[in-house]
């Protein structure tokens, strides 16, 4: 993007001579006016709805009180919301449900997509795997206010998953309200909703690896295994390593919705997640300040995280996002 | 040797083509199990609890019943209203972001670029958005499902990208007949871009279409205003009887076949569009992924 831009100015440098920027900008907003009308909304959405939100997060290191129309008429506390977090009887419990979600949603759920594109490119038969594939896609669109609604009927007390269990010795309870039993339900139907979806990229970038490469391998008296530990790996390795920064970006980021749709204080114990709790805490029972706090402390160790996986990928393979 | 290989990788084949049919059974059947689930007995669904194969007895009192609830058809009628509004202003305000990224002379490009960017990175969060939409007087309105996501930053480099392939000499005559930039962007540009439009469209309808926690917080005390996912969160999820002042066995019965009627009715419409669509979804996977 930089470099592009850089070009595209240096374009223009001869023709300008020596003009300042302040000069050139004059006259360029004379020159583009109706431009710059056109981008006017959009600065506006992105000023009211993502900025002023940011500066609403001050409330973090404040005692809110919705009377104050001004947000720093607020009393400052300084850390005190995020010491009361830091402190409080649910910290451990929050951060290690999050980081059990997360990490069980990536072993279990990262290799699933690449395996199966990995499977459904060995089959040539076009017209089968492009049935496999539109079929495979649809758990992704269905709202997750009825993929919820399903993983609670299913496992009911008489919903047939439960009844299936139930015959292989599983006492027969209503799943959900087993505690022991949410990151396991979370994480399979979280399998079950992205395996299609999340196999496209590897399938798009299996389908782009030279065909000539397999010739000559079998030429040379390589075997199915060994050609695809040699060719097929190495051409998806740097969309694998991209989607996997994504992944640790996002350790701890687990969205709340599924989660408020599938818990209930029963299994709280393993169910709340951090985003949940800012949720309850803030909506629910309008602890403002507080929810800001905890929310605010979420983003800063994902954006932390984001930045480490990013060093660490341009390090290791010369892939990053930014 | 030869014979060897070709006979495990005959049954290798065998193997990966079960094994994809599987995969497809347990992605479609959950689907397959409410369709039969909602045409059947109430009370012989109820007796029953294994896998359905076909519907257990036969009845339509579910949908019935369902069509006669005054909150879904509205319910329906909401979540049309906000899907139709909202996604048409998504892909204008997305149009005009990105028309502007894609100019290769406006002088402020690389600053509003990075204005944009970092919101893909720093968010005030939920409450501070919340308490936003609460102080700019959106509560309890569909504004406050609409404006907020209004132009979505991925989606906005994705349309620039798209029209930052058109070529520029297709411009340059309209501007030579006195063509405004508007009429740049609306009569020439978007129409060439129709491919990622459509794909764009499809990801801001299904976001609206899909939607249920917006309207949960945001239209809290207006159950008029409710559209379908949130009826069936409070149907599904809550199980808040929509008829509750009957009561009674056969009501309790009804109200599990219900629940899957209400399923069916919802998800049709999706899988009718489904397999027309879904190439541009996966398209804008591609496009999306390419860039990310």
């Amino acid at each position: 993007m930089t470099s592009k831009s850089g070009t595209a100015v240096a374009e223009q440098l001869p023709a300008l001579g020596k003009t300042s920027y302040w000069t050139r900008l004059r006259k360029d907003l004379h020159k583009n006016h109706q431009v710059y009308l056109m981008i006017i909304p959009v600065i506006l959405y992105y000023l009211i709805f993502c900025y002023k939100p940011m500066y609403g997060a001050l409330i973090a290191f404040q005692d809110y009180n919705p009377l104050n129309a001004n947000i720093l008429d607020n009393k400052w506390v300084g850390f005190a919301n995020f010491l009361e977090f830091f402190q409080g009887r649910y910290f451990w419990r929050l951060i290690k449900n999050t980081l059990t979600i997360s990490l069980a949603s990536t072993i279990v759920g990262f290799p699933i997509p690449i395996i199966f594109a990995l499977l459904i490119n060995e089959i040539k038969n076009k017209k089968f795997t492009k049935i496999v594939q539109t079929m495979s896609y649809m758990p992704h669109f269905i709202s997750i206010v009825i993929v919820c609604s399903m993983i609670i009927s299913f496992t009911n007390a008489n919903g047939f998953l439960n009844t299936l269990f139930t015959h292989l010795g599983y006492s027969g309870k209503p799943m959900l309200s087993n505690p022991d039993l949410f990151v396991p339900i979370y994480v399979i139907s979280g399998i079950w909703q992205g395996l299609g979806w999340d196999s496209i990229l590897y399938i798009a970038a299996l389908s782009g690896i030279d065909q000539e490469l397999y010739e000559a391998a079998s030429i040379d008296g390589a075997s199915r295994w060994q050609q695809m530990l040699h060719i097929t790996l190495p051409g998806i390795a740097p969309t694998i390593v991209t989607m996997f920064i994504l992944r640790m970006g996002g350790l701890m980021n687990v969205g709340y919705e599924k989660v408020i749709l599938l818990y209930s204080p029963i299994t709280y114990s393993s169910a709340d997640v951090i985003s949940s709790y800012v949720y309850r805490m803030g909506i629910e029972r309008m602890n403002y300040s507080f929810s800001t706090a905890v929310g605010l402390f979420n983003s800063a160790i994902n954006i932390f995280l984001l930045f480490i996986t990013n060093r660490f990928s341009k390090k290791i393979s010369d892939t990053s996002l930014f | 040797m030869h014979i060897k290989e070709s006979r495990s990788r005959k049954a290798f084949m065998v193997f990966d083509y079960v094994l994809m049919v599987a995969i497809t059974l347990i992605c479609i059947y959950p689907f397959l199990y409410v369709v039969f689930a909602s045409f059947s007995d109430p009370a012989e669904l109820m007796k029953f609890n294994g896998a359905l194969l076909s519907p257990r007895g036969f009845t339509l009192a579910g949908y019935q019943e369902v069509f006669k609830k005054k909150d879904i058809i509205s319910g329906y009628s909401n979540t049309i209203l906000i899907t139709v509004t909202g996604t048409v202003i998504n892909i204008v305000m997305t149009a005009l972001g990105a028309y502007f990224l894609s100019r290769r002379d406006v002088v402020l490009k690389v600053p509003v670029m990075i204005f944009i960017m970092i919101t893909m990175y720093i968010s005030g969060g939920m409450i501070p958005s919340y308490l936003n939409i609460r102080s700019l007087g959106l509560y309890q309105s569909y504004w406050a499902l609409i404006l907020p996501g209004a132009v979505s930053t991925m989606n906005l480099i994705i349309m620039r990208t798209a029209f930052q392939s058109i070529p520029e000499s297709l411009e340059e005559a309209a501007i030579l007949d006195g063509a405004s930039h508007m009429t740049i962007l609306f009569r020439i540009i978007l129409p060439l871009s129709k491919a990622t439009v459509a794909v764009l469209v499809l990801y801001y309808a299904l976001g609206h279409w899909n939607d249920w926690f917006g309207p949960m917080i945001y239209l809290q005390g207006t159950p008029e205003k409710y559209p379908l996912q949130l009826i069936l969160r409070n149907m599904l999820i809550d199980n808040q009887n929509i008829n509750s002042a009957s009561g009674g066995t056969d009501q309790f019965l009804l109200f599990e076949v219900i629940k899957y009627v209400v399923i069916v009715i919802s998800t049709v419409p999706m899988l009718i569009f489904y397999p027309f669509v879904q190439k541009y979804f996966e398209k804008g996977v591609m496009i999306g992924g390419v860039k990310g």
